[in-house]
């Protein structure tokens, strides 16, 4: 009975397909009620993974073991908390429908499916279950035109990176003859690689880099972060960015295990080229969702660092840096979402203005968030950024590490302006009282953002397991 | 377990956070959580002074050892841990850290008047971060610290400073923060050269030569920024003009240390080659430092300005002293960091009590202070006596040391410390008469108050600290004798193997 092996996303399935019929009945829209049953869902899901037991299953098309266990943990922490963030938001922006709740859920059952993924067809069928929702979700707030244009937008470029990662698999798959990850591997040994199977690689790593929005396929990510309602933004921004990095680890270090040198150029550039991009452009933002659309860009280049080094000691940082990477944004988020005025919900630096005087506690965790996104130690961020520099170290990427800490320093700048913002700046009046979920989710966040440097090997040790089962 | 029987440092150095902690909790009218938190910021600090005072008595002179250690996991698989310990050059640091929190406290309890309680806050989580730093054993650890002083200083800065705070916090921030990641890169290259990042065992590792070069040079961009050197020093005069007086005190009185004591803990005993290799680049930008910064002072009109630029010599006089690597000339860096700490702090603490009640800190907007506040003028006389090294006072042994240390390597070197002490009592002494001599120029001078007993006591263990220094000053270079001998010796012994090993290699 191997099928038993997927029993969290056959669970999650079911609970889809169970609310969805649910929520069709009642006359009132069922958004609060489905919201709380697909986090009960996600939950039950987690308790699975945690669970389940390792193997492949499906013929060879699924695979269950630490590191997809790791990566499915993250990924269904990010989409119940970005669904808290959604609740209070949805009911005052008149988005309050059963299905948000729904498409997130499949969302995230294709996400797993992603990380569990053994073989290319099961790939693209993860990656398409998460994609369709995601288009839909991010034009959620329909009669927005920002909202149906970050939609339509991300379909079109979505649909197109998707056909360029079908054509690489094609591609694969004729020169190799196989679809499957582990004969593939057996199949693409160096030195005797056709380069009909090197060009499908780079196409199928195009693909993958348009879903983490890396450089230089990172162009929609500002006007589609800016565009979705922002608990939208921030679940794009957490769960499915870990979701697609440990895709893209799984994919690069399985299969093309053999072809290191071919792919690590590559992801060099994308790394170098995220990481520039992401500290410069985000200096002129004023809007806060497009500066954390470039942030993220930014980070997405600091954990490539890790993948670029292909070591042991890389692979455990990308882990590291995306784990704490989503636990932060999620926090930076919740304060986003809090950010409302006289029932208007606000997206400009500057109505952070005072913040420090009328909502201390808030402005206190949004900048425990700047300064670890900055990299400032003691908080949780900049032990992220030390791991993949560890392994840059380590393997002699010098210019990698350099521009690393150049950029940081750049970025920097504009994670203080937010501070100095909140803090230096005199108030425009203070904001809303924010909702008890949002702050529960600040809180949590912010403290283990604050009190990472306690329990560092909790992390590490978990991500050092993940690894182990991916490279071993 | 150490001499005291209880993890001494690490109370030393978290007790800061408790009472940030508790300020944190008050809950209430304006009035009275101003007033709560004022009272909990002084007692913290004073009980974290109370507990270091066990530093000074229990600490062993004889040894060069680290002392008071303690050890606790924290990545055991890195080879990092949670490992604090002092030695003669750190333990009075420590207590300088200490000491110098109540005072600002307590410079500050008139002064800030607007959101006190996070002031306090960020005092106490600053004065936690320098002791952590001055007491790490790991460098991880004190990467941590030392970056961690960013923060409540940005904000210090930022929200209670003056009118172009804004920018001297960005300043600030970003200048440090550019030079220290780079020493980030270097700590990792060392790490992983070493397996550990334990500070002991780094010391008895010796890294290849070529290696150490670039060791050195991104350590060097972080201290260099931080101690400051010229020319990347031009962060600090923004800074301490728009940091609130207490702010410009911890400044000027333990974070410029930081990058002294950076250089003693780091680049001199682990990588002597490349050290003793830059020591004429060290000495050329010092002696830079010394009389540039010295001829920019005087030509200030702003009070805080010009302290400020003396600030910059005086740390000239340092990195000269301890690149001579010579016993004198680092006991005599040490020394003079020592009583810098105390001299500038209590310049600005002068400045701060004209400031507080004229609100300007212009030169020539005073004239004739010492007819109406006497007291006033006294003290401000002893700090500024303090400050050109007259004998007797605390900044003479430290500059004489290091002058001799440096007349054993290069007598030219010397001769650019001597000017520095011969323009030092230029500008200082051109300072204090335009503001404390003369007629009284304007009305509103006249009905100033003298010094409230707050300030006495603010400034009675400063001017305590400053003759003893002066007059004894054996009671501290003997803290750190041992050590400085072991450091000289050390260096000398691995610049000898190395020069044996290119001997064999040719």
């Amino acid at each position: 009975m191997t099928w038993m092996l997927a029993l969290p996303e056959i669970v999650l399935a079911v609970a889809g397909l169970i609310i969805l019929l649910v929520g069709v009945m009642p006359k009132r829209d069922a958004f609060f009620p489905c919201s709380m049953a697909v986090i009960g869902a996600l939950v039950v899901a987690a308790v699975l993974v945690l669970g389940q037991s390792e193997g492949t299953a499906f013929m060879g098309q699924y695979v269950a073991d630490g590191f997809s266990r790791f990566a499915k943990l993250l990924i269904l922490l990010g989409a119940a908390l970005g669904l808290v963030l959604a609740l209070d938001f949805n009911e005052k922006e008149r988005l309050a429908r059963f299905e948000f709740p729904v498409l997130v859920l499949f969302a995230t059952l294709g996400m797993m499916v992603m990380v569990s993924a053994n073989d290319l067809m099961s790939l693209y069928m993860g990656l398409e279950l998460l994609s369709l929702s995601l288009y839909v979700i991010a034009a959620f707030d329909r009669d927005n035109e920002r909202s149906a244009e970050a939609g339509l937008k991300y379909f079109v470029l979505g649909a197109l990176a998707s056909g360029l990662l079908l054509y690489g698999s094609s591609l694969v798959y004729g020169f190799a003859g196989t679809t499957n990850f582990d004969r593939l591997a057996d199949a693409l040994v160096a030195d005797q690689v056709a380069t009909g199977a090197i060009v499908g690689l780079v196409f199928v790593l195009a693909g993958l880099a348009f879903k983490i929005s890396a450089v230089p396929f990172h162009m929609w990510t500002p006007d589609v972060y800016e565009g979705a309602p922002t608990p939208v933004t921030a679940f794009f921004a957490s769960a499915p960015k870990v979701a697609a990095v440990a895709l893209m680890m799984r994919v690069l270090i399985g299969p093309f295990g053999d072809l290191a040198p071919q792919w690590q150029q590559v992801i060099w550039v994308t790394s170098v080229g995220s990481m520039v991009l992401g500290a410069f452009a985000a200096l002129g933002q004023n809007n806060i969702k497009r500066l954390m659309a470039y942030s993220s860009i930014g980070h997405v280049g600091y954990a490539l660092i890790g993948l670029t080094v292909a070591t042991g000691a890389g692979y455990r940082g990308v882990l590291v840096y995306m784990a704490i990477y989503l636990v932060m944004n999620i926090g930076t988020f919740a304060v986003l979402v809090a950010m409302r005025r006289q029932g208007r919900a606000l997206e400009r630096v500057d109505d952070l203005a005072g913040l420090g005087r009328t909502d201390p506690g808030m402005a206190l965790w949004m900048a425990v968030f700047m300064f670890s996104m900055a990299g400032i130690p003691p908080l949780a961020g900049f032990f992220g950024k030390l791991y993949v520099f560890l392994a840059a170290v380590q393997q002699g990427y010098w210019t990698l590490a350099v521009v690393g800490v150049a950029t940081s320093v750049v970025s920097a700048y504009y994670y203080l302006r937010i501070v100095k913002v909140m803090y230096f700046d005199e108030g425009v009046g203070a904001l809303d009282a924010r909702p008890t979920s949002l702050s529960v989710v600040m809180v949590g966040t912010g403290l283990l953002t604050l009190l990472f440097f306690a329990f560092p090997a909790l992390v590490i040790s978990a991500a050092e397991v993940a690894v182990a089962s991916l490279a071993g | 377990m150490n001499v005291a029987g209880f993890p001494l440092l690490s109370l030393v150095t978290f007790l800061p956070l408790v009472g940030a902690a508790i300020i944190l909790s008050i809950r209430g009218e304006d009035e009275v959580v101003a007033r709560n938190a004022r009272w909990t910021a002084l007692w913290t600090s004073l009980i974290t002074l109370a507990l270091s005072l066990i530093l000074w008595f229990r600490f062993d002179q004889g040894t060069a050892e680290f002392q008071f250690m303690e050890e606790a996991e924290w990545l055991p698989e890195f080879g990092v841990g949670y490992r604090m310990g002092v030695d003669g050059i750190s333990v009075l640091f420590v207590l300088l850290a200490t000491v110098l929190t109540p005072l600002c406290i307590l410079a500050s309890w008139e002064s800030v008047q607007k959101r006190v309680r996070d002031y306090m806050i960020a005092f106490l989580v600053l004065e936690s971060a320098m002791v952590g730093m001055f007491c790490a054993l790991d460098f991880v650890l004190f990467f941590v610290f030392f970056e961690a002083v960013l923060i409540p200083m940005f904000l210090i800065i930022g929200v209670w400073g003056g009118a172009r705070r804004v920018y001297a916090a960005f300043k600030f921030f970003l200048y440090t923060l550019a030079g220290s990641v780079l020493m980030l890169l270097a700590l990792i290259a060392m790490w992983y050269h070493a397996g550990t990042t334990d500070i002991t065992t780094l010391m008895e590792t010796s890294f290849p030569r070529g290696m150490q070069t670039w060791l050195f040079l991104a350590l060097f961009a972080a201290f260099a920024v931080k101690v400051p050197m010229w020319p990347v020093h031009t962060w600090l005069p923004d800074a301490h003009v728009e940091a609130p007086t207490a702010g410009s005190v911890i400044l000027a009185g333990v974070l410029l240390k930081m990058g002294a004591y950076g250089f003693l803990r780091f680049s001199l005993p682990m990588l002597p080659e490349a050290s003793a290799y830059f020591a004429p680049l060290v000495f050329a930008l010092s002696v830079i430092a010394i009389v540039y910064t010295s001829l920019v002072a005087l030509a200030q009109e702003d009070m805080k300005k010009l302290i400020a630029y003396s600030s910059v010599a005086h740390m000239g006089i340092v990195t000269l002293g301890i690149f001579t690597m010579t016993h004198q000339g680092i006991s005599g860096a040490i020394f003079t960091m020592l009583s810098h700490g105390v001299v500038s702090g209590a310049l600005f603490l002068c400045v701060g009590v004209l400031y507080d009640r004229v609100h300007s800190r212009e030169i020539l907007r005073y004239g004739g202070v010492a007819k109406i506040m006497p007291a006033y003028a006294l003290v401000f006389m002893l700090f500024t006596m303090g400050s050109v090294a007259l004998p007797g006072t605390a900044g003479f042994p430290g500059e004489l040391l290091v002058i001799v240390g440096a007349f054993r390597v290069n007598p030219w070197v010397a001769l650019g410390a001597c000017l520095g002490m011969v323009l030092g009592a230029a500008y200082m002494l051109y300072l204090y008469r335009r503001v404390v001599f003369g007629r009284i120029t304007r009305d509103d001078l006249k009905t100033l108050l003298d010094l409230s007993p707050r300030e006495h006591a603010i400034f009675a263990p400063l001017i305590l600290l400053t003759l003893w220094m002066g007059l004894y000053p054996s009671s501290f270079l003997s803290f750190f004798e041992a050590s400085v001998a072991n450091l000289v010796a050390q260096h000398e012994a691995a610049l000898g193997a190395a020069r044996l090993a290119g001997m064999v290699a040719q």
